[in-house]
């Protein structure tokens, strides 16, 4: 990918992220990041509607690695079931860890693509979905 | 000063995280390489030549140690796997004994989760009260403020003789003197101090004080505890096994060793007691005073380069330790970690363990630069002249 694009990419989700801000209510699942870093501190609050993400919010002070793919996540996962968004999970995963994935599938996620040569931010690029595995733990877990 | 000595700096980097760890003297990691090459042995066991050198070599360190912190007797030398170790052996093998439910022990908010998570654990198994004692608007200690919230139930005041964020130097000798007043013990934690800065405990009236060898040019998995000789003799040790009984029997009744060896059950880390005695020589030999002063024309030189960079937010300045603690204007800290790194710098970034220190400075993570012997004026000038690109720190990192 073009570094140049790649740079506008990340920095515009940094400084104008998606759906940033949380909101007081209880139909919502929540999770935070503070047990994978120290941090970085996020929180992602989504609420799942028969088995498809409604809306998906965030809070939190965090790096612009994490910061904007929290913010592309939140882009990308909005509107799709919950089977839709592991599926991307599992593909973004194999591209961090330097497995062959397909490319098609992760969109915007790609901006990424080069992460792996920093170990100490792949973390970093996957934090956000550390915290969307949370919530659909507990979604499934309710036995919705 | 002395960078010859430290074999490290000949690669082009810049350390500036102090803090955290050290760098190594050619002398602490050939007395290490000596034991290891030479005369390996365990302490305390054997009657051949080599094991008799190493318990001497081992012992010998004590009284290194009763130099550089200023106590009288080296019985009150305990050797222990580092700062953290230390402080958990007092709360829990001293503390946990001694208080009872509606004691209260004051910290600050400032303090490493080193001094604050083993007390509130004591809250959850007997009862105490943490409490804390309100800092300045620079996030400073006074006797003022210990004496606003002392009351009668007061047992302990346990802090940080310098602080890991902050860097604000703590008037010990005078907490000490009122602590001996109010019959409170004085436990100090002298991670960020003993490696910097003169320490004596016996004028500053501390009970326990707790630091780490490789904080101050010494090997990892080595630290000290001190405490008074009365104290150590009516502390109950946490950890059991070789070394430290003299006899037992298998209906249980146990007899433990005299003070301090019934503290270091196990093998205990040898080489590494070794070397902290060399870096012990070392700092001696350079004094801590002269450290100190260094340490602070840094600080204070750094200060003023600083404000050549608008857009730097620096949250200490008053303080006198060699520590300083920043951001830039909207940039997260390790962000700036990270676009320091590009250019060999090394800084640390976050909380530093310092959780709730969040509470008293408005802000949850900082870059920090933490100074030693062997920092330079002249790294002070790249360190600036990178910090002035750092409108293009996206164009670098991302």
């Amino acid at each position: 990918m073009d570094p140049e694009l790649r740079r506008e990419i990340i920095v515009d989700h940094y400084q104008n992220p998606i759906n940033k801000g949380l909101i007081i209510d209880d139909t919502y699942l929540k999770a935070n990041t503070n047990n994978e870093s120290c941090i970085d501190n996020i929180t992602v609050m989504a609420k799942i509607e028969d088995g498809r993400f409604m809306d998906i919010r965030f809070d939190g002070e965090a790096c612009a690695i994490s910061t904007s793919a929290t913010s592309i996540m939140i882009h990308l996962c909005l509107n799709k079931t919950v089977e839709e968004v592991e599926e991307l999970m599992a593909e973004y995963e194999k591209m961090l860890n330097e497995e062959e994935y397909q490319q098609e599938k992760l969109n915007e996620l790609i901006v990424y693509e080069d992460i792996y040569k920093q170990p100490n931010r792949k973390k970093c690029a996957f934090l956000p979905f550390d915290s969307l595995k949370k919530i659909i733990k507990q979604y499934k877990e309710r036995g919705q | 000063m002395n960078r010859e000595d430290f074999p490290i700096l000949k690669n082009d980097f810049i350390y500036f995280d102090n803090g955290a760890t050290t760098l190594k003297p050619k002398c602490v990691v050939d007395a290490l390489d000596d034991y290891y090459l030479t005369y390996t042995a365990n302490a305390h066991r054997g009657d051949y030549d080599n094991s008799q050198k190493v318990d001497m070599m081992y012992e010998e360190v004590r009284k290194k140690v009763t130099q550089l912190i200023h106590n009288q007797d080296p019985r009150e030398i305990v050797f222990t796997y580092g700062t953290t170790d230390s402080l958990n052996m007092i709360t829990f093998g001293f503390m946990e004994p001694h208080l009872k439910k509606g004691d209260e022990v004051l910290l600050t908010k400032a303090e490493h989760a080193s001094n604050v998570l083993p007390w509130l654990e004591l809250v959850k198994k007997i009862g105490i009260v943490v409490r804390y004692i309100p800092l300045t608007s620079d996030n400073q200690v006074t006797i003022e403020n210990i004496e606003k919230v002392i009351t009668q139930n007061t047992k302990v005041i346990s802090i940080a003789h310098v602080t890991n964020v902050i860097g604000d130097i703590r008037p010990v000798k005078e907490i000490g003197a009122l602590c001996k007043k109010n019959n409170i013990y004085f436990v100090v934690d002298g991670a960020q101090s003993v490696p910097h800065l003169p320490v004596n405990v016996d004028e500053s009236n501390i009970d326990f004080l707790a630091f780490s060898a490789h904080k101050m040019l010494g090997p990892t998995g080595v630290g000290v505890l001190y405490g008074k000789l009365d104290l150590l003799e009516k502390m109950k040790p946490t950890r059991f096994g070789g070394g430290m009984n003299s006899d037992f029997e298998a209906d249980g009744i146990v007899e433990y060793k005299s003070v301090p060896t019934c503290f270091e059950a196990g093998t205990p880390p040898i080489a590494g007691v070794i070397g902290l005695g060399k870096a012990i020589d070392y700092l001696l030999k350079i004094g801590m005073d002269n450290i100190h002063k260094y340490e602070l024309e840094l600080k204070e030189y750094l200060l003023l380069r600083l404000k050549e960079i608008p857009n730097v937010i620096v949250y200490n300045p008053k303080s006198t330790g060699g520590i300083v603690a920043f951001n830039l204007d909207k940039v997260f800290s390790q962000d700036t970690a990270v676009f320091l790194n590009q250019f060999s710098i090394c800084v640390r970034a976050g909380n530093h363990c310092a959780k709730i220190l969040k509470d008293e400075l408005k802000i949850k993570n900082t870059c920090r630069i933490s100074f030693y012997l062997y920092n330079t004026k002249e790294e002070i000038d790249r360190l600036i002249d990178v910090l002035k690109k750092s409108d293009q720190i996206f164009k670098i990192i991302l």
